[in-house]
């Protein structure tokens, strides 16, 4: 009983020292002076634009990460695929990668002197500096989230419902929409749940890519860390709880869509 | 419809679960493969479904080549023993799946599906979801969920074996009476002797991923043809070279020149059926079945000797392997 309370007083300590406290005292820090400086720097045209930016990013990032996420929990759950290790381990690396190296890396390959960088500017498209480049290195770091998240609730799930169906004569598209996709939704939305705040948040790779170009290539999180720089911290907090208003919503939407469960 | 499995061999790496397997199953038949674990029953069913691609062979069904025909084509109904029901639809949802999926109309699909909620004795539990019914009531669902695509032979994978042994009698006898009414083929895996003679026409009894008989329940118990084949389908005895029932086997309290001495071990009363467990003084366990009456006149208590010869018995040529 005792240490039951020790561990619930701990966590609790822990929690609020670690994070309630530090996100509290952003938001009362943004508000000293009143809201109007807290709405000017909302509405900035710098702000407005990494808004903009951070959005388009995550709505490009996740729905790839999702589909491509399904597709290799498939794969990595099929009993017999050759290379299966070889595959998770590729998968995994983005965890273990610091980002700024897969920033490096893509900008290595990307930009004007690098592999495929001339080829892309010859297609009119500038990749490095500019939003491909951030929407990929978003992508590379928030890959392996729904992946990780399927596996187990695919092995869970086995593959008898999904013989049953075929000899009733599901096609496989119709196996999969009918059969998988509803059984791996849970996980499915935790995944884009962990893909889109690692998306909304990622810093290092997006940081080496973007050129932090203010009102260009500037997302929300590049924009904290520059106005905090030049010590207009307003901004940076008003900055931040725009961030934190995101991830409230993200988590939020997700819960809502996973009501009426049984 | 008739399924016809020709030189069947099914490799899973280095283990054979199919070695060269050939069986007629005559249409309308209610025909068990029955052996214990790992001798390829399974296997062969999982063949004729198109779940497993056999490595040498070819399977009909109904006359038609279908060895290179998806599941999906080949118009088979399957349940699995632990069900595989489709846990985030209801009842109605599971049974009416294949219909659906043949974008059959809704109304049709309703019909049918009270139809077979009706045969399965599912009434009234359609908006359920799976995990608020019953073993026993799961496994009614997939029934009707693999009939409502009538099928042209019916697959059952150890279908109760999943079940206590109340229900599982229970709908043994269910079953026996649904192929009354159906009459599709029907093909019942199991390890359970019992439950084979119970409940089919036809038993195919299956070791070592090999077909040993085909029969039915009588000629297996009769006329076995191996020593495997007369120990899987009923309890059996060893004495000297031949094989013996213990139903087969004489009391005596004189012995008469063919009789073997046996020591009483122990002495079962079961109701009408009295087992008595022997001990061969030339060495080996045996076990007798008596009527109470025949106990009674023969009036034995442990450590008696006794004398026992075979009433019937079968000797096989080389016949090892119990």
């Amino acid at each position: 009983m005792l240490s039951r309370l020790v561990m619930r007083f701990t966590a609790i300590a822990f929690l609020l020292l670690m994070l309630v406290v530090p996100l509290a005292l952003v938001g009362y820090l943004a508000f000293e002076d009143g809201a109007g400086p807290v709405w000017d720097a909302a509405t900035s045209p710098a702000a407005l634009s990494a808004l903009r930016l951070t959005l388009i990013i995550a709505v490009i990032a996740v729905p790839l990460n999702a589909v491509f996420g399904i597709i290799a929990a498939l794969l990595l759950t099929r009993p017999r695929l050759p290379g299966r290790t070889l595959l998770s381990v590729v998968i995994d690396l983005p965890l273990a990668l610091s980002p700024v190296v897969v920033g490096l890396a893509l900008v290595l390959v990307w930009s004007r002197n690098g592999w495929f960088g001339q080829w892309a500017i010859d297609q009119g498209v500038q990749v490095i500096f500019a939003t491909p480049g951030m929407v990929m290195a978003t992508i590379v770091v928030s890959l392996p989230f729904v992946v990780r998240e399927l596996v187990p609730v695919l092995k869970e799930l086995g593959t008898e419902q999904q013989q049953a169906a075929a000899t009733l004569g599901a096609s496989p598209p119709q196996i999969f929409w009918r059969i998988v996709l509803p059984a791996i939704r849970h996980g499915l939305a935790y995944g884009v749940v962990l893909t889109t705040a690692r998306a909304l948040g990622e810093y290092g790779a997006v940081a080496v890519v973007s050129g932090k170009i203010a009102g260009r290539t500037e997302t929300l999180t590049l924009h904290v860390e520059e106005r905090f720089q030049a010590f207009d911290l307003v901004a940076a907090y008003t900055a931040s709880i725009m961030l934190a208003i995101l991830a409230v919503i993200t988590v939020a939407v997700m819960r809502l869509l996973n009501r009426g469960e049984h | 419809m008739s399924i016809l499995a020709t030189g069947v061999t099914k490799n899973f790496g280095a283990y054979t679960a199919l070695d060269d397997v050939s069986i007629e199953i005559p249409g309308g038949s209610l025909t068990a493969l029955l052996g214990p674990s790992g001798s390829g029953k399974s296997t062969l069913l999982r063949v004729i479904a198109g779940l497993e691609t056999p490595d040498v062979g070819r399977v009909e069904i109904d006359g038609t080549d279908v060895t290179g025909v998806r599941p999906q084509d080949r118009g088979v109904g399957f349940v699995f023993q632990h069900y595989a029901a489709f846990k985030h639809m209801t009842v109605r949802g599971n049974v009416g799946f294949g219909l659906s999926v043949r974008r059959r109309p809704r109304a049709k699909i309703r019909e049918r599906v009270d139809e077979l909620l009706a045969l399965v004795q599912l009434e009234g539990l359609g908006d359920r979801y799976p995990s608020q019914l019953s073993g026993g009531q799961r496994q009614r669902m997939a029934l009707a969920r693999a009939l409502a695509v009538e099928p042209s032979v019916l697959l059952l994978d150890e279908p109760f074996g999943a079940l206590d042994a109340r229900v599982r009698a229970e709908l043994r006898r269910w079953l026996r009476r649904l192929h009354e009414q159906v009459h599709v083929t029907t093909v019942l895996v199991t390890h359970d002797q019992e439950e084979a003679m119970e409940v089919a026409d036809r038993i195919a009894v299956m070791d070592h991923a090999r077909l040993q008989q085909v029969g039915t329940p009588k000629e297996l118990y009769e006329e076995p043809t191996n020593p495997f084949v007369m120990g899987f389908v009923g309890a059996v005895n060893r004495l000297g070279e031949s094989f013996v029932r213990p139903h087969d086997l004489e009391l005596r309290q004189v012995p008469n020149g063919v009789t073997h001495a046996a020591r009483v071990e122990r002495v079962t009363h079961l109701g009408f059926e009295v087992r008595v467990e022997l001990e061969q003084e030339s060495g080996g366990a045996l076990m007798a079945q008596l009527t109470r009456n025949e106990a009674e006149e023969l009036g034995i208590s442990e450590g008696d000797t006794v004398h026992v010869a075979p009433r019937r018995e079968r000797v096989f040529a080389g016949g090892d392997g119990i």
